[in-house]
């Protein structure tokens, strides 16, 4: 392959400016990452609430989850970032549409990738909220009631606190998947991390150096939230209890 | 939220957007799910065969993609396939690739590794009985495989493989990035012609999600008549 | 035709089998037996090379099993093996069980194939079942279909890991009424089993195994009228007073 490899121009000062062209990168770095976990804050309360109320024996609500997860599911990512980005302005009432889209970039780009990838991601903890609480043997919820404790606090103080511990390790991996999924908001125009090596790699014609550089950089994020979790799951791990884990999902 | 909305782009682009657009989607969502069953199937095999260097080459290969975003990898193999493309034709200078041809080895590798998670577990899901019962008749591990095990794990493993088919028909869209025209970027090209994004976006939306909708339902529908019973 | 020598299984630093050794010669019916643990399961897949064993010597019809060179798939086509929990092949009907070893491992034709094991399917009295599919079997008619199965490879000698342990008890008499018939025949074989009534009517031999080890080999009626070992005794008298 006539390739000749030049990572010298990781130093070099990328075009607008800032710094270096790593320097560039990593900051990609802090964007991908503060999307990510802006999104997942959202993802986990509304997933942890719908997956819940998709448990619970009334039937409308289990009905509105339903569509709820059949709508964000059935439409790609990429579709959904479009959809907030470019039609919800025009959708909501004017003023605040407006407002909107006079947002200065980057968070005009920031916000409607944070809201896509949110309720995006809230879906498939949803789905993995369900799959814990319904992995309990039903014995637990009825010692609840049966000691006098209402729906409510049978779902706080038994229900739950053990539906966390098994549904740990897959939440780990849909972290990371919000990490990569932050990958689309570049065609909304938010540099993240692969937004900017592909900005590198049309700048500096260095193609593989930076997607190597970012491949590398996602790849050591990986690990490090996979350590991190790791850590969180012996935490809190109940001694002698050996979590079931599940059938294999499709996804990515 | 309705007034203006130009039913009539949407109306006009119709055989632009499915000649044109959903061929191409569909096109590379078969020839991914093809290629992507056969690779994955094979990767899984590597991961369960006893020889170290097959099941580390083939676990880091599936390790790989599956910790890198997919745009990363269509970006990947976009810029690398033409030179693959000289090295193996012996030209001096990268090989000009087509979008689609890019793409198509794009999502059959990538996919590939989710595949091979998949058969892997349903691999690992049959009996050791069977292998046992297969290699006391005197078949080969070969034949093991393929006569015994493999039409098992595939049969139980149908449903999550469709599934998995059905995310990948999705992530297809993510072809934009290359400004190839499957069906979003058929459907963006008219968007920025005519200045009517929110009618085709809309539009987008409903079609992927009446068609995946439709498909997971076939498929709930399926995995109830297709268990084996043992 | 069976020739153990010495065999000594490890699984880990656990030692599964230790110096075993006994000799099955040929037409010669064997019964294995002792309580769960004792190994003979793991003995008797060791024949066939389902189990590795790190040392001694196995030699079948003059093949010696362990050795590196030897064609395991050939060996294994000659000796037959019916299993505990009958493992037929669910994705596949009763005709194509009985086919698939004959023609993917002895070559044979479909139609020589297909006309043996139909042949076999009549012996065991199933042929009217030649269409189903496992599943919609009962246990005793699947295991006489895998006896079947095994039988249409014209094995040189059998092997059972427990052919009756798992089905209910108005089928076992089935599967042994079978199992007698071949013995009556003349055929080689090494039976895993609890039947005792089985071991006294056509066994020429019962080894009796404890923790890894053959603890007693001997003639059946010598088994059964004084046996040598106390171990031996005390199993004895807790299951034969059913």
């Amino acid at each position: 392959m006539n390739y000749t490899w030049h990572w010298r121009v990781l130093f070099e000062t990328e075009p607008g400016g800032t710094g270096t062209y790593l320097q560039y990168l990593l900051a990609g770095l802090g964007w991908t990452l503060a999307t990510a976990l802006a999104a997942w804050v959202i993802a986990l309360t509304i997933g942890a609430l719908v997956g819940t109320l998709r448990t619970t024996a009334m039937p409308w609500v289990v009905r509105i989850g339903n569509l709820y997860v059949e709508i964000f599911r059935n439409i790609p990512l990429i579709v959904q970032m479009f959809l907030w980005f470019f039609v919800v302005p025009e959708l909501v009432p004017t003023a605040l549409g407006d407002a909107i889209k006079q947002m200065p970039p980057p968070w005009g780009m920031f916000w409607p990738a944070v809201l896509c990838l949110g309720f995006f991601t809230s879906v498939r903890v949803a789905e993995q909220v369900r799959a814990g609480i319904n992995s309990l043997p039903r014995g637990q919820r009825m010692a609840g009631t049966a000691m006098g404790l209402t729906g409510a606090q049978t779902y706080r103080y038994v229900v739950l606190p053990q539906s966390f511990r098994i549904i740990l390790p897959p939440l780990t991996s849909e972290f990371l998947n919000v990490i990569k999924n932050s990958s689309v908001a570049l065609t909304i125009g938010l540099l993240e991390l692969t937004g900017r090596a592909r900005a590198m790699q049309e700048f500096s014609f260095r193609v593989f150096e930076a997607f190597a550089t970012a491949t590398v950089i996602y790849l050591l994020t990986n690990l490090v939230v996979v350590l991190l979790m790791r850590a969180l799951e012996n935490k809190v791990r109940v001694p002698g209890l050996i979590a079931v884990s599940g059938a294999p999902q499709a996804g990515h | 939220m309705f007034e203006g909305y130009d039913f009539e782009v949407i109306r006009t682009s119709l055989p632009y957007l499915f000649r044109e657009g959903m061929t191409f989607t569909v096109t590379l969502t078969l020839i991914a799910m093809t290629g992507g069953i056969i690779f994955g199937t094979l990767l899984a095999l590597m991961r369960l065969s006893p020889f170290r260097v097959l099941s580390g080459l083939a676990g880091a290969y599936v390790n790989l993609m599956r910790s890198v975003p997919l745009v990363l990898v269509i970006f990947w193999f976009f810029f690398l396939v033409p030179y693959i493309g000289a090295w193996i034709m012996g030209a001096s200078r990268p090989i000009p690739v087509g979008a689609f041809l890019s793409a198509a080895i794009t999502f059959t590798m990538f996919e590939a590794a989710y595949y091979c998670e998949i058969m892997r577990a349903g691999i690992q899901s049959i009996p050791r009985g069977q292998v046992w019962s297969g290699y006391a008749l005197g078949l080969t591990y070969r034949h093991t495989m393929a006569q015994v095990v493999l039409p098992q794990a595939f049969r139980n493993m149908l449903p999550v493989l469709l599934t998995q088919t059905i995310i990948l028909f999705q992530d297809t869209s993510l072809v934009y990035v290359i400004s190839a025209t499957d069906f979003l970027g058929a459907a963006a090209k008219i968007a920025n012609r005519d200045y009517r994004l929110v009618e085709m976006y809309t539009f987008v939306a409903v079609v992927y999600f009446v068609i995946s909708y439709a498909l997971s339902m076939l498929v709930r529908r399926l995995q109830d008549r297709i268990a084996i019973v043992r | 035709m069976i020739s153990i020598r010495n065999v000594s299984k490890w699984y880990g630093t656990f030692q599964v089998l230790t110096d075993c050794s006994t000799e099955v010669a040929k037409g010669e019916v064997v019964v294995v037996c002792g309580p769960s643990g004792s190994g003979k399961s793991t003995l008797i897949k060791c024949v066939n090379a389902l189990e590795p064993f790190q040392k001694g010597e196995i030699i079948v019809d003059s093949v010696s099993v362990g050795d590196a060179k030897t064609n395991l798939p050939r060996l294994r086509s000659r000796v037959g093996m019916v299993f505990q929990h009958f493992e037929l092949f669910p994705h596949m009907n009763v005709t194509q069980n009985l086919m698939l070893g004959q023609v993917k491992a002895l070559g044979r034709s479909t139609e020589e194939a297909r006309a043996k094991g139909l042949k076999l399917l009549e012996r065991v009295d199933l042929l009217a079942h030649k269409d189903k599919y496992p599943a919609q079997l009962s246990g005793g008619q699947q295991q006489r279909v895998a006896i079947a199965r095994a039988l249409s490879m014209d094995p040189v000698a059998m092997l059972f890991d427990e052919p009756t342990s798992a089905l209910d008890p108005e089928m076992i008499n089935e599967v042994l009424d079978v199992m007698v018939q071949l013995a009556k025949e003349g055929m080689t074989m090494m039976v895993v089993t609890h039947e005792m009534g089985f071991a006294r009517k056509v066994a020429h031999r019962v080894i009796f195994m404890d923790g890894g080890r053959i603890v007693e080999d001997a003639k059946t009626n010598d088994f059964f009228g004084t046996p040598r070992s106390e171990r031996a005794q005390q199993f004895l008298s807790k299951i034969l007073h059913h």
